[in-house]
């Protein structure tokens, strides 16, 4: 694999591929991340597409992309890039099709699907090494429905569905964790609010063959609960306190991409969303934020050990 | 051409194959997997080329079919029961999609209870799903309706996916003689995959299934696709006419048993319906003047063709393999409607429910239905629906439960 070609923000793409007008949210940070990965995968792609937020993206008879589009269902979409892959692999083999023709199939869900119901499909996918790339856009919650809490829902958050004091009782799953036990060829976190990460990740993908999967966490302004002008601080945040870890899997190994040294307290991350608001507000939840804290705190420390 | 015997699933993979099928994704499930593990076997020995690949579950297999035919390969799988359900939400999706492939399914009733043995509840439940459907009651009959669904499905008129249903064990495990249409005659008959707009090409970007806002784009596409599954009836008529003509086999919209002078007529779908062939000889032979109607085709619905066929006959008993619980047989309400509001619509239609999970239809049973239709043109009266059950069958039932219990009450004096 050849050098970056991103190597200061200069060197990030200054044409940007994906059209404008769409019916997201201000302030998406799903979208935000999804323009900049574009910008690099380019129209050479068919987009995948489950049930969520960004289904919407493409609304008869409009599409922002240059490429092409297949929208699914909710735990369809690695299958039905199997199908697509499948068929483009046939076409080229009975030469029916030139090289220049091919596609890259790029699966486009929330978390909703990436999480739950749609695991079951990429597990099928990984053990079958699809080669595609799957891109997870995670507002931690089921996002297009209101905010219910899902399998990516953070502790405490409180959600349409967990409204008590102490929020959502469970924790959030580690997808990570879970497609790189199947040994993809990739597996990275990103975010729109580390440009450069996300470029240098994104242009590493398309290098490689086999199954390359990136979740990327999309601060929600809807969900969590913030003025859309602050999707950005709160994505550095959530690097900087270490809740959102940028790593990658590659041959076996999780790298740390961007390690937070003297991490920022979980707090100021968490006291930017009213999600996060009984933690603080009418009294202070020492125990809960102490909890959250603790669970980042060994984290990394498990990390230097 | 070669005659063989083969079984009802030999007989679909032979269609595959003389389809040159491209693309079989594909998941094992009973009485289903011998046409998946057919074809595998083929393509291990070099028999027939084409990718088959083992998804994990129907509802990816589904998804990767209409998918594989969205970007414009030709397409086959299978599945049964189960299975069929299972994939529920993508039989709607794909033929929303206007992926034309073919599938067959391996009717199998549905849990609970679970069972292996046949009846038609699962391909009823994907009646409105957009697959159009054509039943079959031979071995033959698969291969040669295999065959015409991928000219039906891939047809620019129609552009929608197809199930071809077969009986589980009565027809996917029985062997029957089965004539292989010569390949080069097959592989011509079939043609190649026209796709037309139906792909992704990097030269061509497009955006296939887009989302809708409001009913009025949806309704167009609803109804779009509901036009091109009525317009498949004649296109099937043509395909129809087609393969005679190759083949010297016709295989009509609706089979037509000795019906031309019957005062009586039974109406029953799939392999089932040969043991009421084997009735109405009888019958004939005893006097009496009846015959017996088979739809191949179940979507599109053959509704003029059933009221042409039945215009002028005393009475006719639906038999249906199928129940819709709290309703009664599909097949019975679906043909009323066609006939209902006709001047020379039969009197007396009467709903009989029989054949679930592999149950019998004795010979007897064909006469008992034969005579209700009789009493009930005398009474001049619609006799009310039957749910086929014998006194001898309940009395087997009463005993194993009676052993259970002695069984129990035995283990539990010596526990």
């Amino acid at each position: 694999m050849g050098e970056t070609h991103f190597k200061r923000m200069k060197d990030l793409p200054s044409t940007h591929l994906l059209g404008t007008g769409t019916p997201m949210c201000a302030g998406c940070g799903g979208l935000q991340a999804l323009h900049e990965i574009y910008d690099i995968l380019g129209e050479k792609t068919v987009f995948i597409n489950a049930a969520g937020c960004m289904t919407l993206l493409s609304v008869y008879p409009f599409t922002p992309f240059r490429g092409s589009w297949l929208y699914t269902a909710m735990a369809a979409a690695p299958a039905s890039a199997q199908g697509v892959r499948d068929a483009l692999d046939i076409l080229k083999e009975k030469k029916a099709i030139s090289e220049e023709e091919d596609l890259l199939p790029v699966v486009l869900t929330g978390d909703g699907s990436a999480y739950g119901m749609g695991l079951n499909a990429t597990s099928g996918a990984l053990e079958r090494n699809l080669d595609f790339l799957y891109i997870c856009y995670d507002n931690e919650g089921y996002g297009n429905s209101g905010q219910q809490y899902s399998g990516a829902t953070p502790h405490a958050a409180r959600t349409a569905t967990s409204k008590g004091p102490l929020g959502f009782s469970g924790f959030k799953k580690d997808l990570f964790a879970i497609w790189a036990a199947h040994k993809p060829s990739y597996v990275a976190t990103v975010i729109g609010s580390e440009p450069l990460d996300l470029a240098r990740k994104i242009e590493k993908a398309k290098q490689l063959k086999g199954s390359r999967l990136i979740i990327t966490l999309a601060p929600c302004p809807t969900g969590w609960g913030f003025d859309p002008k602050e999707s950005i601080n709160i994505g550095k945040l959530a690097v900087k306190t270490g809740i959102w870890p940028l790593k990658e899997y590659i041959n076996g190994e999780i790298v740390h991409t961007k390690i937070p040294h003297s991490r920022l307290p979980v707090e100021d991350y968490l006291k930017t969303q009213e999600r996060f608001d009984h933690l603080f507000k009418p009294a202070r939840n020492e125990k809960l934020i102490n909890e959250i804290q603790d669970s980042v705190n060994s984290y990394w420390e498990t990390l230097t050990n | 051409m070669t005659r063989k015997l083969l079984t009802g699933n030999a007989a679909a993979a032979w269609a595959a194959r003389l389809a040159h099928v491209d693309y079989m994704p594909v998941f094992p499930i009973t009485p289903q997997t011998e046409i998946i593990e057919t074809l595998a076997t083929w393509i291990d020995d070099k028999q027939m080329t084409g990718r088959l690949v083992t998804l994990e579950s129907e509802h990816s297999m589904i998804s990767a079919a209409g998918a594989g035919a969205a970007t414009g390969v030709r397409t086959f799988t299978a599945t049964s029961s189960q299975g069929l359900l299972y994939g529920m939400e993508m039989i709607y999706t794909v033929a929303g999609w206007r992926a034309p492939f073919v599938m067959v399914n391996v009717s199998r009733g549905l849990s609970a209870p679970i069972t292996l043995e046949p009846d038609h509840n699962d391909i009823m439940a994907a009646r409105d799903g957009g697959f159009l459907q054509i039943h079959c009651a031979t071995c033959q009959e698969v291969l040669d309706s295999t065959l015409m669904a991928f000219r039906l499905a891939e047809d620019e008129r129609v552009r929608l996916p197809v199930i071809v249903n077969e009986d589980g064990f009565y027809l996917s495990f029985t062997r029957e003689p089965v004539e292989i249409p010569d390949s080069l005659k097959a592989a011509d008959f079939v043609g190649e995959y026209q796709t037309e707009n139906m792909k992704f090409r990097a030269s061509a970007p497009s955006s296939q299934a887009v989302a809708v806002l409001g009913g009025g784009p949806y309704s167009y596409f609803r109804y779009e696709l509901h036009l091109a599954a009525k317009k498949s009836l004649s296109v099937y008529r043509e395909i129809a006419q087609e393969f005679t003509e190759l083949f010297g086999r016709s295989h009509d919209v609706i089979e037509n048993y000795r019906c031309e002078d019957a005062d009586y007529v039974l109406v029953m779908m799939g392999c089932f319906a040969t043991k009421a062939k084997a009735a109405v000889d009888s019958l004939r032979e005893a006097g009496w003047k009846i015959g017996l109607l088979r739809p191949r085709l179940i979507r599109p619905f053959p509704g003029e063709d059933f009221c042409e066929l039945l215009a002028g006959k005393k009475a006719v008993a639906i038999i249906d393999q199928n129940i819709s619980m709290g309703k009664g047989g599909v097949l019975h309400a679906e043909l009323i409607s066609e006939l209902y509001g006709n001047a020379d619509s039969p009197e007396i239609i009467a709903s009989f429910i029989g054949g679930l999970g592999g149950r019998d239809i004795s010979q007897e049973e064909f006469f008992e239905i034969a005579k209700v239709l009789k009493d009930a043109v005398l009474k001049g009266e619609v006799p009310p629906p039957r749910l086929l059950y014998t006194e001898n069958e309940l009395r087997q039932l009463k005993k194993l439960q009676a052993i259970a219990h002695v069984e129990r009450e035995e283990l539990n004096s010596h526990g």
